[in-house]
């Protein structure tokens, strides 16, 4: 499979008001990108201390198990181990709802979740640690921990939870029915969003569509597995160092657990091995610092890769239905949907987010949106990217398909008939800011790819197929901190709180330098720990070269007022004679009196010393999020039911890129991750309640082989609420890749795929369907 | 774990261009060897079996998954891993090109990639694209989609030879 | 007068009207003069421990865009306000019970 290399990359559709940039828009050299193709950036399990001893945890076979009793004493004699811990050793954490940005869990689920104290509720989950010399004498000692289990019925679809008289995962979960109190339930969650009258308004439609889609619980697959080390420190303190996207929330997050205060907990975030939502909740640091309490060494913990797969939080598989009307012009008069989602074992998967985004790209005037929270005997499930809004998008997108073909309408001119635009009112009830939906579909629409013919299948065997699909994630605003220090040599060092998942260090530094009127590469960035910068939420929720950029650009900004003023002092002048433009400062009362940003530094010791600043920001919403729209090409094997991707474009808005490169790869990768949710990736779960296939053999995300390039069109509809207009772009880009697959293929073979993956067994057997006994 | 220990090997090889000496349990991999005893941590781990490339090495010349290298089978191999890939103070135009094209994004599959694509150079220093994503699909990214990974690597082809991939090599423009 | 917008679970407490017009310069105000008018309501927005804080799990959207003062937030007599859950999921609490709204 060979694709189109030459084709043209990031066509960029510009729309709105323009203004001037010499930093923002360009492609410099990521800051940490040296360390990184050398081999010498520190990710969390490359970390080395003095004393530091290794550890290993103990997790339960089964999905659902009963504690009897642990017996600890062989394996706390055994040579070379320091410490072993069980649940007992868990402080009880108070019941306190922990809202970590782009997940939300309660610190008494965080701490059962992290070790089981009576119950394992999930195959893989802890139940014992143990601290020793090696790592290897800890994998020993494991053997010599006796667990007796009393096996309990588990529930592991969520079919099976929501069948009367099901087994409870949690016999005390207390579940809210649109805000009833319900007892003795698997359903932790039913919300409902209404408008209008949706079934009278079916009762008028010209047309209406329903389908239910089944979507695979996926993982987020980052080649990084989790990892801790602990060092709690004689005077009470603990420091945490491990791959986080988020080292605040993670601060929050481990003194709820831990029951001790925030401030005497200190997360270094060392460099993180991906993340795209696995990484905002604790697993191995508790553990990590209570066996470093228990020993009086920094303990190391890093999971295996079958612990990622069975003990982490993967995105929710559910079941989706959704029904669209529409009326004789292919306007949609109303719409309802049914979304359920299997949370795993505690509450948590991101429902209202998928009632958000269900219906977020169409104007739809009478709604109703049901979603469920239903606990399985799974790991709990996490964020993963634009988390809720793929699955729920599968189905209006494949549903929107459907009636394109019912009604013989192009399913872009469907798209910019129906789309949502600014001031338009949301399903869930607020309006819309300024947006770029309708902005995605005409880039889409304009681009090469559409234009061109689909081609002939490669052999008579093969059909080919063509799909388009759209997609929304909302995302987040939130805190963040930027301290600048401005040296004498005219380089700025540039501190944050934000981890760097894939290049924000250089985003962030963008926007200062842009302020600044300097180059990036002149614009030191360093991520630092939590007692070295103020607060800043997590790299999540598209946020951080949104959110995080504005920081960094009102500390530039205060560097600016600061710097006139030193101008002032050297040209013996008013300080509202300096202006400052494209990064230099000039005396408005003097003919020639100017100094560049490096100049004016060289002078700082004698104006008056150095200049630091931060940037502080809490900001209110995305200020409306992103949009995609993606088209695809398939070719499928009708012998064995293989799909290829033959060409894919990849359309969303930026509002404006600051580093386009980095928009591209998350848009490219956002894509990439999508193909494999679409084709390949799922939790096969046997009868025993254990994934059969938790390796990255089995768990077969795509390899290079297995997709072509991904042709991208950066939009560029400024948000409003940022100063340069940038919007959050890192999640809505998985949303669209798995309807636009699926159209694709009713395209190539008259067949609706409503079932992810769409594997080659499915797609035989729905062949085979069709064909009639 | 009563069985008395087996002894630790004494292992001698060449590694990134220098001899290096070393003891190693029986069963310890090539991969804990690097990261544990030798702190070259450049090489990574990311499914101890065999089957993401983020602890590519290069064995006498062949790519290797280190996690799947027991250290006593290295006795009297040449090693090279990502901390010998640069020239001293430089990059190797791999590692220059991933960096000019964005090849990486959270960057911990970025040195199985650079030693895997580096042997595919060494090789065929004018691999075509799909005999580049044939080569790679040994290794994992799951940030970047292999998009401008594959270009890196067509880029360093045109940087290691020039007037041999010119023509050939059909640049994607920025926009 | 800003105008809020009753989320479904709270409809019960307003006799089935799912937008009231209700003075106020801040949402404690309008909060408070909600609960005049339909008693109860209070206690599903508000965090019990924290009376400047809205109830874990929720936002109130204002004019569009979540607020980051709570309470506190100042609103504009023109100003639309819904009560929604928080972003993410997952709020429910099995020792307090259930989600607020």
């Amino acid at each position: 499979m060979t694709s189109k290399t030459g084709s043209k990359k990031s066509e960029s559709k510009k729309t709105g008001a323009e203004r001037k940039f010499r930093v923002v828009g360009t492609r410099p050299i990521r800051h940490d990108g040296w360390d990184k193709v050398l081999g010498r950036a520190v990710f969390g399990a490359d970390i080395k201390l003095p004393g530091l001893v290794h550890g290993a945890v103990l997790r339960s076979p089964y999905a659902h198990a009963r504690i009897v009793k642990i017996d600890l004493s062989k394996a706390e004699a055994a040579p070379g181990v320091l410490a072993v811990m069980t649940g007992a050793d868990m402080p009880i954490a108070a019941s306190k709802v922990l809202d970590l940005g782009e997940e939300v869990t309660n610190a008494v689920f965080a701490s059962d979740r992290v070790m089981a104290r009576t119950k394992a509720v999930y195959k893989g989950h802890p139940v014992a640690a143990v601290a020793a010399v090696d790592h290897n004498v800890a994998l020993e000692a494991l053997r010599l921990i006796e667990v007796s289990y009393e096996v309990l019925p588990h529930v592991v679809t969520i079919e099976q939870a929501m069948a009367p008289g099901a087994p409870l995962v949690h016999d005390d979960l207390v579940g809210s029915d649109i805000g009833e109190r319900v007892e003795h339930t698997n359903v932790a969650d039913h919300i409902r969003y209404e408008v209008g009258d949706p079934e009278a308004a079916f009762a008028e439609a010209a047309t209406i569509v329903e389908l239910e889609c089944r979507v695979s619980r996926a993982h987020q697959g980052y080649i990084e597995p989790q990892n801790a080390t602990a060092l709690w420190h004689q005077d009470g303190k603990l420091t945490v160092w491990t791959s986080t996207q988020g080292s605040f929330s993670q601060r929050n997050s481990l003194s709820s657990v831990l029951m001790m205060p925030a401030s005497s907990i200190k997360v270094v975030p060392m460099e993180i091995g991906g993340g795209f939502g696995g990484k905002i909740g604790i697993y191995l640091e508790p553990l990590a610092a209570i066996l470093s309490r228990k020993c009086g060494h920094p303990v190391k913990l890093v999971m295996e890769r079958r612990d990622v797969f069975d003990a982490t939080g993967p995105g929710p598989g559910g079941i989706i239905r959704v029904k669209m009307g529409v009326d004789a012009h292919g306007v949609i008069t109303a719409a309802t949907a049914d979304i359920r989602y299997g949370a795993g074992a505690y509450p948590g998967a991101s429902i209202n987010p998928a009632a958000v985004c269900v219906f977020a790209c169409y104007r739809v005037p009478n709604a109703r949106i049901d979603a469920y929270d239903v606990v399985i005997n799974l790991s709990k499930t996490a964020a993963y990217r634009a988390p809720g809004s793929p699955q729920a998008s599968f189905a209006t997108e494949t549903v929107v398909d459907e009636i394109c073909r019912r009604i013989g309408m192009d399913p872009a001119e469907f798209r910019l008939l129906n789309a949502t635009r600014g001031g338009d009112r949301r399903t869930d009830g607020p309006t819309f800011p300024r947006i770029g939906n309708v902005e995605t579909v005409e880039a889409i629409r304009g681009s090469a790819h559409y234009r061109a013919k689909l081609g002939r299948a490669s052999s008579p065997t093969k059909k080919r197929g063509r799909g388009m699909a759209s997609g929304y994630w909302q995302g987040i605003g939130n805190k963040s901190t930027v301290t600048i220090n401005v040296n004498n040599d005219g380089v700025v060092s540039l501190i944050e709180g934000s981890a760097d998942i894939g290049g924000t260090r250089t985003s962030i530094a963008m926007q200062a330098a842009e302020i600044l009127g300097i180059a990036a590469e002149d614009v030191h960035p360093a991520v630092v720990d939590t007692d070295s910068i103020g607060y800043t939420d997590l790299t999540a929720g598209s946020r951080t070269t949104y959110a995080t950029g504005a920081a960094a650009i009102q500390a530039a900004e205060q560097v600016v007022e600061e710097m006139k003023k030193r101008a002032a002092l050297v040209w013996e002048t008013d300080e509202a004679n300096v202006r400052f433009a494209d990064g230099v400062f000039t005396n408005g009362a003097a003919k020639n009196q100017h100094l560049t940003f490096k100049e004016l530094c060289g002078k700082l010791d004698t104006t008056g010393g150095h200049v630091s600043t931060t940037g502080v920001v809490n900001i209110r919403g995305s200020g409306g999020g992103s949009f995609a729209t993606h088209l695809v090409d398939v070719e499928v094997d009708t012998d064995t039911g293989k799909v290829e991707i033959l060409r894919y474009t990849a359309a969303q808005d930026a509002g404006k890129a600051v580093h386009p490169a980095y928009v591209e790869g998350q848009m490219e990768g956002g894509a990439v991750q999508g193909i494999g949710w679409a084709l390949n990736e799922e939790y096969v779960v046997g009868d025993d309640g254990v994934m059969q296939n938790a390796t990255f053999l089995d768990y077969r995300m795509p390899t290079s082989l297995d997709v072509p390039m991904i042709d991208t069109i950066i939009v560029e509809v400024p948000n409003e609420r940022h100063p340069f207009g940038v919007r959050g772009i890192g999640e809505t880009c998985i949303v669209p890749p798995m309807p636009a697959i699926s159209n694709a293929l009713r395209d190539a073979l008259g067949v609706r795929l409503t079932e992810l993956p769409m594997k080659p067994g499915r797609i035989m057997a729905a062949l085979q369907a069709q064909a009639g006994p | 774990m009563t069985q008395a220990p087996l002894p630790k090997a004494h292992v001698r090889c060449q590694l990134n261009g220098q001899p290096v000496e070393f003891l190693a349990d029986q069963h310890m991999s090539l991969l804990e060897v690097l990261r544990e005893v030798l702190d070259l941590t450049g090489t990574k781990e990311g499914c101890n079996d065999g089957n993401c490339g983020a602890c590519t090495v290069s064995m006498d010349g062949r790519i290797v998954d280190s996690c799947l290298v027991l250290a006593p089978e290295v006795d009297g191999r040449t090693i090279e891993t990502i901390e010998g890939m640069a020239p001293p103070g430089g990059l190797h135009p791999l590692q220059r090109s991933f960096l000019e094209e964005a090849a990486l994004q959270c960057g911990i599959c970025t040195p199985g990639f650079l030693i895997s694509a580096k042997a595919l150079l060494e090789r065929e220093p004018d691999a075509d694209e799909h005999r580049i994503r044939h080569w790679l699909a040994g290794n994992l990214c799951r940030c970047t989609g292999y998009d401008k990974i594959v270009r890196a690597v067509l880029r360093a082809e045109t940087a290691m030879a020039p007037k041999a991939a010119a023509g050939r090599t059909r640049r994607k423009k920025s926009a | 007068m800003p105008t809020v917008f009753i989320a479904i679970p709270l409809r019960r407490l307003t006799g089935g009207q799912a937008t009231v017009q209700v003075a106020g310069a801040t949402l404690r105000q309008v909060i408070e003069r909600l609960e005049s008018s339909f008693p109860g309501i209070a206690e599903r927005l508000v965090d019990p421990d924290d009376p400047d804080k809205l109830a874990v799990g929720l936002a109130a959207i204002v004019d569009g865009e979540a607020t980051v003062l709570g309470l506190r937030q100042p609103l504009e007599p023109g100003s639309e306000v819904h009560f929604l859950p928080a972003i993410a999921g997952g709020a429910s609490d099995r020792r307090r019970g259930c989600r607020r709204i």
